[in-house]
């Protein structure tokens, strides 16, 4: 049999993807036997580059892990921080912390189902869907001043304020999404296509999703009920109301594959919206940061020793910064771990069984940015025949059993 | 500038990631989708360097890539130009002191266009692209009347 299977090397090139990450793929026919993952391609050291940077510097390092999750990394390190040095965040900068986190959130979420359709060869609504997201990139620009790398986050609290005129101007974006949100749900999970493409394709069963320490919306489709901002509130979280979203409460039964995974990120979308609903309805007043001037929050970092730990459910899953303090301007540790390096295991059993047609929507349904693949190159080990497959002609596989099965 | 003059045909982009954070690879999506639409211009993204007329390079090159990105340059058909997106390309940006960079882009290959920011938003990506096609008409036309068929 062994010798009968094909070796397919996937990457490190693949355009508009967050990590270049290397993939063998071992192929019988059509049918994947073994998956390699080669990760490392997009190592840069940023946890070395840490301990050369005080920890006011880290915040804008910690924002350019990721351009997608800009929110979360400094939110989660921040809190570390703060753990570290016994800082009590005032009420209103907690509030308007989980307020950037949700926005980013709504954004991540839509980004995510377009890139989606547009693996299932769907580029109508990949279109559709990153039109909605511009609305959220334009608030977040407004509240913040950037579109991505929002640099809003400051050990202590928050830089910016949210003023009662901005209420009204969130509140119509909010407004925009719940009339848009009815479009998105009934294209995504009412269409004949994208059923046929997700439902059964990429499963991951409740008992790997545990063994393999699977996290955020992808341990949440099959059956987990974990999430950080339920499990252990943090920030805003404490004083709202948030449960984590299994596909139980809307098909009523938990499966597990694709098609759950997009449940999942859809109805976080509407909790994200009533979150920020929430955090205006109670939005307290008062100061936005705990120590104003930098200087002496400098000097309070050099004097400070402990260790501490930020959590943080990012749009992928739980992010953890961990930050040790050693009476120095420079920390002596510090460790981020993402919510993708968690996700990355379960591929395995997601994959093994799929069709080569597959492997894009299984690849981008655990959302690790993976949108479209350089190129694939098949092997015949038998024959030394070589064959090469551009990410386009990936891409046309998978649009062609898109129309094969609509058939 | 008369613009018309510079559009002879179709341009297509290769997109390489080369260690970005991703948050330039997002807003060059963004320029290509409805509220920007570069794509009305007949710009749209490639799947192969060898399709491609452009080269969009985003991320600081670790060493990993290093090799790749030459590799990706050399089966680029001639002529052609190269897009440096975001600042950490250019110099090195944010991760300036990291021990796994090969240095800016233009360390790595000959880089035409460079379009700063971090990220850069979608108008700047925007003009980036029309420059670089300014320069590639302008290398087209040299090619053409140099060609010795002629």
């Amino acid at each position: 049999m062994s010798n009968k299977t094909y070796s397919i090397p996937i990457g490190p090139v693949h355009p508009s993807l967050k990590e270049p990450m290397t993939f063998h793929f071992e192929i019988y026919g059509e049918r994947i036997e073994k998956v390699h993952l080669a990760p490392g391609d997009n190592h840069r050291g940023i946890e070395f580059m840490g301990r050369q940077r005080n920890p006011i510097q880290i915040i804008y390092l910690a924002e350019r892990i990721c351009g997608i999750c800009s929110a979360s990394h400094p939110f989660a390190f921040c809190q570390a921080v703060e753990n570290a040095m016994g800082i009590e965040v005032p009420e209103k900068a907690q509030y308007i912390r989980a307020i950037i986190a949700e926005l980013e959130r709504i954004h991540s979420h839509i980004l995510w189902a377009g890139v989606a359709a547009h693996e299932l060869g769907f580029d109508s609504v990949l279109f559709l869907s990153w039109r909605a997201r511009e609305e959220v990139l334009d608030l977040l620009e407004y509240l913040t001043g950037n579109r991505i790398n929002y640099g809003i986050f400051m050990i202590g609290g928050v830089r910016r304020d949210i003023t009662s005129e901005q209420i009204t101007r969130i509140k119509k974006t909010l407004d925009y999404y719940k009339e848009i949100y009815g479009k998105l749900e009934d294209i995504f999970l009412n269409d004949p296509t994208i059923a046929l493409r997700t439902k059964k394709v990429g499963i991951l069963s409740k008992e790997e999703a545990i063994q393999l320490s699977a996290v955020g919306p992808t341990a949440r489709a099959s059956g987990l009920n974990k999430d950080v901002r339920q499990d252990q509130p943090y920030a805003a979280y404490a004083d709202l109301e948030v449960q984590a979203i299994t596909p139980e409460v809307y098909s009523g039964k938990v499966n597990g594959d694709v098609y759950d995974r997009i449940v999942v990120r859809l109805l976080e979308i509407v909790q994200s919206i009533q979150i920020i609903e929430q955090c205006l309805a109670n939005l307290p007043e008062g100061e936005i940061v705990a120590e104003e001037k930098l200087v002496k929050l400098l000097n309070l970092i050099k004097k400070a020793q402990g260790e501490g730990i930020g959590r943080h459910e990012a749009p992928r899953g739980e992010v953890i910064h961990y930050v040790k303090l050693n009476q120095s301007e420079l920390p002596e540790v510090w460790k981020a771990r993402a919510p993708t390096y968690n996700n990355l295991m379960p591929w395995i059993p997601m994959l093994i069984g799929q069709q080569i047609a597959d492997i894009p929507i299984v690849l981008a349904s655990i959302d690790p940015c993976i949108a479209c693949m350089d190129r694939v190159t098949i092997l015949d080990r038998k024959s030394g025949q070589k064959n090469i497959l551009t990410k386009d002609d990936l891409h046309k596989l998978s649009v062609e059993k898109t129309r094969r099965m609509a058939q | 500038m008369k613009l018309n003059k510079y559009f002879e045909r179709s341009l297509w982009v290769f997109h390489l990631n080369t260690g970005s954070c991703n948050g330039c690879d997002i807003e060059i999506v963004a320029g290509l989708t409805p509220r920007y639409d570069l794509e009305r211009f007949g710009i749209k993204l490639v799947g192969s360097p060898k399709h491609a007329d452009v080269l969009l390079v985003t991320g600081p090159v670790t060493s990993k890539m290093a090799d790749r990105v030459k590799r990706v340059y050399a089966q680029t058909p001639d002529p052609k130009a190269v897009i440096v997106v975001g600042t950490c390309g250019i110099s090195g940006g944010v991760f300036y002191n990291s021990y796994n960079l090969s240095g800016s882009i233009d360390k790595v290959i000959p880089v035409d266009v460079y379009v700063p920011g971090c990220p850069p938003r979608p108008e700047a990506i925007i003009n980036g692209v029309l420059q670089a096609w300014i320069k590639l008409e302008k290398l087209r036309k040299t090619l053409k009347d140099n060609s010795p068929a002629k």
